[in-house]
């Protein structure tokens, strides 16, 4: 700050200036990614938050194959093709979460101040937050392949198979978030949006088909299981990577996040704006 | 727009803002001539930050209107935020990003393209002797640091109305004089600087007319010499040996000051505006001859306290919660309101 440097020369008069009211579509789009791109440079900053997308993959695949592989398939070699699209959902699914605790820890830092006094769209920090998220996802989905990959697993459905797997995956995972963003806007800290989200998630990736054969699980059990909307989204991925070609599943889990989507999307952007 | 009046950067009419039960703002009108400065001068929980997020569109007022050159912040809430920037109290950055990344960040939203938002941002960082930590995260800078990058975000968009929220609390004198010479640097361009403070001497400095605030009432408004002539050029204080002799003394006073002193039982102490120091060998010749014994007597630069004393009556109250804990409060309280009608 030293005085012989000058500001630019003069300020063009704020009634000289054409000003407009609205956001347009091209701005709101521009707004979001630089709000991703935001996101992104986080991560890179703080690359802590990347352990669970990193480590707990590994240590899932792992673990769960060794210990459920015999009992479940007689050699862990054999169990791999069923669960490592089952680690896959659970593993990108509870990365969804992190959207909302991150996002309710944002907003009530002083940074917001800013963005609210900014004349940029108010969706735009929303946008971008899920919109960087998506990379978490992809993280997550390759450390899990990978990891399968060096133990062993050789997918019947080939590269193709498993691509298509992570990023039907991914989509579904960004639709839940959806969810999570909601809590995140709506509750008073984040550490209760991680609190209501892992208690919604531990029984839906749990007690679905992701670890073990439905048909050995009690009556009662088997009936949620199959309605349970993971165990779909798992056959779907399992479809995929055995035999490279879409079942059904892969149908009923679009289906499902696009429902997802409809119902939280516009719920999360109202309560966000009412917020923002 | 010709038509428009626009020699008035802010017109605000009765702003109310509650936070349940405690009026931040209780009716404030604000006129803000354009390409002047404007000190706003409260103490803590005065109201002025409240104020400040409603002028600058964060916070809808609950009462009254308030117009940034003419445009209404209700209806217009994007068209004003192209026309102000806002360095808030409690800098408004991302404290994980780097102070470069955090310029590029606001430029890019601000419509830059990639190349240009980083031309900007060094340049920027350049002007406020920032290009050494450029690369830091902003955790690790300073508070005078922050608060130049925080300035710097501001001036992005180069907007005819800056609102600088207490620009140096907290500063070191050193770095609060580098903050001045800024600010006066930025009047200089022709921004319109609304500016609110805890310091008298800041709004001295800096400020062309100067609106005292207290309880969110504005309590007193006018230029430097006009609000400085009512509570005087120096402030006197008088203690007397004998409280029996207070009222006598206080007679004395009126009598050959020509203004009523404010009087403390409690602490035997008179206190009244001077406007001429030279007065005071008067005074005391007058308290000799009335044989009242005094036990101190000082003649000083009127402090916000004084200031707050001959225009409210009370002192700065202390311990006052401030108005981002009081937004806090009432957003939490939101949040209760929101969960439960989920439910």
């Amino acid at each position: 700050m030293t005085a012989e440097v000058i500001m630019p020369a003069t300020i063009t008069p704020g009634a000289e200036r054409s000003l407009k009211n609205s956001v347009s579509l091209a701005q709101t789009l521009s707004n979001s990614f630089a709000m991703a791109w935001r996101g992104l440079l986080k991560i890179k900053r703080t690359p802590e938050q990347l352990f669970d997308v990193t480590f707990q993959p590994i240590l899932l695949t792992v673990m769960f194959t060794y210990i459920f592989g015999g009992a479940i398939a007689g050699t862990p070699e054999d169990y791999l093709p069923f669960i490592v699209p089952g680690i896959l959902v659970q593993t990108v699914v509870m990365t969804s979460v992190v959207t909302g605790v991150q996002l309710r820890e944002d907003m009530t830092k002083g940074v917001f101040d800013r963005f609210r006094s900014l004349p940029i769209a108010r969706v735009a920090p929303l946008a971008g937050a899920l919109l960087a998220d998506t990379v978490r996802y992809a993280i997550a989905s390759l450390v899990t392949f990978v990891t399968a990959v060096v133990m062993g697993y050789r997918p019947a459905g080939g590269v193709t198979g498993v691509l298509l797997a992570s990023v039907l995956v991914i989509v579904c995972a960004w639709s839940l978030s959806w969810i999570f963003a909601f809590f995140g806007v709506i509750a008073r800290s984040a550490a209760a949006v991680q609190g209501i989200s892992l208690m919604i998630l531990f029984p839906l990736t749990f007690l679905s088909n992701a670890f073990v054969p439905v048909d050995t699980l009690p009556g009662w059990l088997e009936w949620f299981v199959r309605l349970n909307p993971v165990s779909h989204l798992v056959t779907a991925a399992r479809d995929l990577t055995m035999t490279g070609t879409a079942g059904v599943g892969v149908w009923f889990a679009l289906l499902g996040a696009a429902a997802v989507v409809t119902v939280f999307a516009p719920l999360t952007v109202r309560a966000y704006m009412r917020k923002a | 727009m010709s038509i428009r009046s626009n020699d008035q950067a802010v017109e605000a009419d009765g702003l109310v803002k509650s936070f349940g039960d405690v009026r931040a703002v209780d009716g404030i009108d604000l006129r803000v001539a354009t390409g002047s400065v404007y000190g706003v001068l409260g103490p803590n929980g005065a109201g002025k930050t409240t104020m400040i997020s409603m002028l600058a569109t964060l916070a809808p007022p609950d009462e009254g209107t308030a117009r940034v050159f003419g445009h209404d912040v209700r209806r217009e809430p994007q068209v004003v935020r192209q026309l102000i920037g806002l360095t808030g109290q409690y800098a408004s950055l991302d404290e994980a990003l780097s102070g470069a990344e955090n310029l590029v960040l606001f430029c890019r939203l601000q419509g830059l393209r990639p190349a240009a938002a980083r031309r900007k941002a060094a340049e920027l960082l350049e002007e406020f002797g920032l290009t050494d930590a450029a690369r830091k995260p902003v955790t690790q800078y300073s508070g005078g640091m922050r608060r130049r990058l925080d300035l710097a975000a501001s001036l992005i968009a180069q907007p005819p109305l800056i609102f600088l929220d207490e620009p140096t609390t907290g500063l070191d004198p050193r770095t609060r004089a580098q903050m001045w010479a800024t600010i006066r640097r930025l009047v200089a361009t022709g921004s319109t600087v609304l500016l609110t403070t805890q310091y008298l001497d800041e709004a001295d400095q800096l400020a062309d007319r100067i609106a005292v605030i207290d309880h969110g009432r504005v309590v007193a408004e006018g230029t430097t010499d006009e609000l400085k002539a009512s509570v005087g050029a120096s402030s006197l204080q008088l203690h007397v040996d004998e409280v029996g002799d207070l009222d006598d003394a206080a007679s004395v006073l009126e009598r050959v000051l020509g203004v009523r002193p404010t009087v403390t039982h409690e602490s035997k102490r008179l206190t009244a505006p001077m406007q001429d120091a030279d007065r005071v060998g008067e005074l005391l010749a007058a308290l000799r001859e009335s044989r009242i014994r005094l036990t101190e007597l000082s003649v000083s630069k009127p402090t916000l306290d004084e200031v707050f004393l001959t225009l409210t009556g009370h002192g700065v109250e202390p311990g006052r919660t401030d108005d981002r804990e009081l937004a806090d409060e009432a957003d939490a309280a939101a949040s209760v309101d929101l969960e439960g009608s989920r439910a």
